[in-house]
């Protein structure tokens, strides 16, 4: 027992020494759903840090990554410790919605800028701290929409993940667009990732004859539903969505997605924008990065967000360090009004460019048309 | 609604059901005999179907190395309960089955050409590396309660089936599999195409279950196995070791649902994960049964696959609400018409 309490003080010495010692680094915390169902999106993310420097502008970066499994509750354990322990200066948290929403109150309450993973509604203090990397969905359905509607088609029904919340938000922005674009979003089938079958869903829509399909799901899942289509005779366009492109939905869609149309940011196909888009550099320059080390055909389009974080960040914090200290609450919020007033971001999914109303910062140069041609993307010039 | 479309939904439910129906008898098997409610039976349709996926690709099955891992540890507990009765001389035979089995499996696994093989002998090559997990997690899992309560062994059953689904997204990866069908294509029947991969279900199906109906009326296992089924402790008075009815249901189970998740991999994307809600909904079925009639298990999984086939296309947000509130009328009607009998009491 005594030799225990003799410990004690050096303990906590030790770890004083420790506190003062970071107090003049940045420190950066990372928290993504690495393991669990969401580590399709999560691993890449996590990934993707091992890539980033350990220093800017002389400066040294703590990195911390930590993973909650794809578990909320977890989400709040990690970013309280990240928070309260390791005093980040940024947090880039949450690969999953609920994710970010045990992140945000938190971030808030202790004024430090988080950027978010994926898509979120917040409003007051918890958005005037939170800034999102994934494109806003009303971004991704309009361009859908315009090609809808020079193809002179009226109506269009959805086949997709329903009752779900990535569903729930195409939805919800078809049906507040479809109007602009003289268009009649319906019957609306529902189906969950985990169904063998969409068969019933489709023959329902194919009665219906929309001129064209909206397909809103994932990957493989989407393929399926695709597929079923195309098997059961449905002859009109098929949409789909952002969350569909993948080496997987063009493995197990086949023949069957040929000519499908696909929204999406423009990291996946980088090499075929244009040469005056900002991304096609920096998302040139993450994918060699990122298929050096994770091999060939690793990229997916979820570790950009998480890039596309850091451009943010080594954007903001050379302004920062001009006005506080790092490890200040002055720093903080120098960090946040830098990433809200820095013009002309380029990441890897578009070019930022926040303001105190709009923390997503992204314009047309964040979406880019696909259609499948014998079995590759091309990217189809609007 | 036209009739090409009836059909259609209708072919959609059997193929469906048809799965359920399997996942369903191997449910009551499992309750019947050892009292277990078999939450992880999904599990090894997932399994299957993902073994068989890297299979077919050339790549060794991912779960060899857990096969062995238990293979081992088993041969311990075994071992174990051996030296502690005073019965040495089963030991080689203990490690032998248990350890060395395992191990050499592995090591002729990784000389076979796999991607080369027949169709049928990746199969084969894939329920064995799939199968043993079944009584292998009888043993370590479920025997050593063989005696608790019916609740305590769905708790342990729980536990199992989360083990399973964190391992399933260890060894496969989050992302789905798909593998080629038995036979390309499909034929043509008036206004509705079948592919021949909906033929093979059902066919495939039927002849299990007349395969299971044959095993528990004519072979000596089966009839061991009903034995336990009908009494416990009269079975064992009888000579029939409960241990041994507990790991032959569970073999049972194992390969019934690796089967059925090689016999839908090639229709549907399958995840580490997928095999819970099909297992669930075998388990409606099983209930329609009232978790003891097989006949009626069966027809009840086939209700639920046509039940779901035609709510997807009537009210498909709703079609999972549909499909899992069938078991409400179904358990009002049977608590009201069967005398209860308390679990504790019953044997």
């Amino acid at each position: 027992m005594k030799v225990k309490l003799s410990i004690k003080p050096l303990v906590i010495a030790l770890s004083l020494f420790g506190a003062t010692a970071a107090l003049a680094d940045i420190t950066i915390g990372v928290n993504v759903s690495a393991t669990g169902p969401a580590a399709v999106l999560g691993g890449p993310q996590k990934n993707t840090t091992q890539l980033f420097p350990t220093s800017i502008g002389g400066e040294k970066i703590n990195w911390i990554v930590l993973d909650d499994a794809s578990d909320p509750t977890a989400t709040a354990k990690n970013v309280s410790k990240l928070l309260t322990e390791n005093k980040v200066d940024v947090l880039f948290s949450g690969t999953t919605t609920p994710g970010v929403m045990a992140t945000a109150g938190p971030a808030a309450d202790t004024k430090t800028p988080l950027i978010a993973l994926a898509p979120n509604r917040l409003d007051g203090e918890k958005f005037k701290w939170t800034f999102t990397m994934p494109q806003p969905i009303g971004l991704m359905a309009e361009p859908l929409l315009e090609h809808a509607k020079s193809k002179g088609y009226k109506t269009i029904g959805f086949l997709g993940y329903h009752p779900d919340a990535y569903g729930e938000v195409w939805i919800k922005a078809m049906e507040a667009l479809s109007p602009k674009y003289g268009m009649t979003f319906g019957p609306i089938e529902g189906f969950a990732r985990t169904d063998t079958s969409v068969t019933g869903q489709a023959v329902k829509l194919i009665s219906v004859k929309p001129d064209a399909v909206l397909v809103v799901a994932s990957g493989s899942p989407a393929a399926m539903a695709h597929s079923t289509l195309a098997e059961r005779g449905y002859k009109g366009q098929i949409y789909q969505t952002h969350g569909a492109p993948s080496p997987a939905f063009l493995k197990n869609g086949g023949k069957a997605v040929e000519n499908g149309i696909l929204v999406a940011g423009p990291l996946l196909e980088w090499d075929q924008l244009t040469d005056s888009h900002p991304s096609k550099k920096v998302g040139g320059e993450y994918a060699k990065a990122y298929e050096t080390k994770f091999g060939k055909d690793t990229l997916s389009s979820f570790g950009g967000h998480i890039w596309d974080a850091w451009a943010i960040t080594s954007r903001a914090i050379p302004v920062a360090l001009k006005k506080a200290k790092p490890g200040t609450p002055e720093f903080r919020a120098a960090l946040r009004d830098a990433i809200e007033s820095e013009r002309e971001i380029a990441g890897a999914h578009g070019v930022f460019n926040m303001s105190p109303t709009d923390h997503s910062g992204f314009d047309k140069r964040a979406r880019v048309l696909l259609q499948v041609q014998g079995g590759t993307f091309k990217v189809v010039t609007q | 609604m036209d009739s090409a479309v009836a059909l259609l939904l209708a072919q959609d439910g059997f193929t469906n059901g048809a799965i359920y129906a399997l996942l369903s008898l191997a449910l009551v098997l499992v309750f019947a005999v050892t009292r277990v409610i078999f939450i992880p039976q999904g599990e090894y349709v997932a399994y299957g179907a993902l073994t068989m996926a890297a299979v077919v690709t050339g790549q060794l099955p991912p779960t060899m190395w857990l096969v062995v891992t238990l293979g081992i540890a088993v041969a311990i507990v075994d071992g174990v309960v051996a030296v502690r009765e005073g019965a040495k001389s089963r030991l080689p035979l203990i490690i032998v089955k248990n350890a060395v089995l395992p191990i050499a499996a592995m090591v002729v696994v990784r000389l076979l050409p796999l991607k080369e093989l027949s169709y049928p002998l990746q199969v084969l090559v894939a329920l064995a590396f799939v199968v043993p997990l079944g009584p292998q997690v009888y043993r370590l899992a479920f025997q050593p309660v063989a005696e608790a309560s019916v609740l305590l062994l769905l708790i342990v059953s729980v536990a199992v089936h989360f083990m399973m689904v964190g391992m399933g997204l260890y060894f496969f990866g989050a992302e789905g599999a798909r593998i080629p069908p038995f036979t390309e294509g499909g034929l043509t029947l008036g206004a509705t195409f079948i592919q021949y991969q909906t033929i093979w279900i059902v066919g495939i199906a039927a002849l299990l279950i007349a395969g299971l109906a044959l095993f528990f009326e004519h072979s000596i296992y089966g009839k061991a196995l009903r034995a336990t089924a009908i009494n416990r402790t009269g079975a064992r008075l009888m000579g029939i070791s409960a241990d041994l009815a507990g790991k032959l249901c569970f073999t049972l189970a194992a390969l019934v649902g690796a089967f059925s998740g090689i016999l839908i991999a090639p229709i549907t994307t399958v995840y580490y994960d997928t095999g819970f809600l099909i297992g669930l909904k075998g388990f409606v079925g099983a209930i329609i049964g009232g978790l003891v009639s097989y006949p009626l298990a069966a027809a009840g999984s086939i209700l639920v696959g046509l039940l779901e086939s035609y709510s997807s296309f009537y009210a498909s947000a709703y079609k999972e609400v549909i499909v899992f509130t069938l078991i409400i009328p179904v358990l009002l009607y049977q608590s009201l018409t069967t005398k209860h009998v308390d679990d504790e009491d019953e044997h």
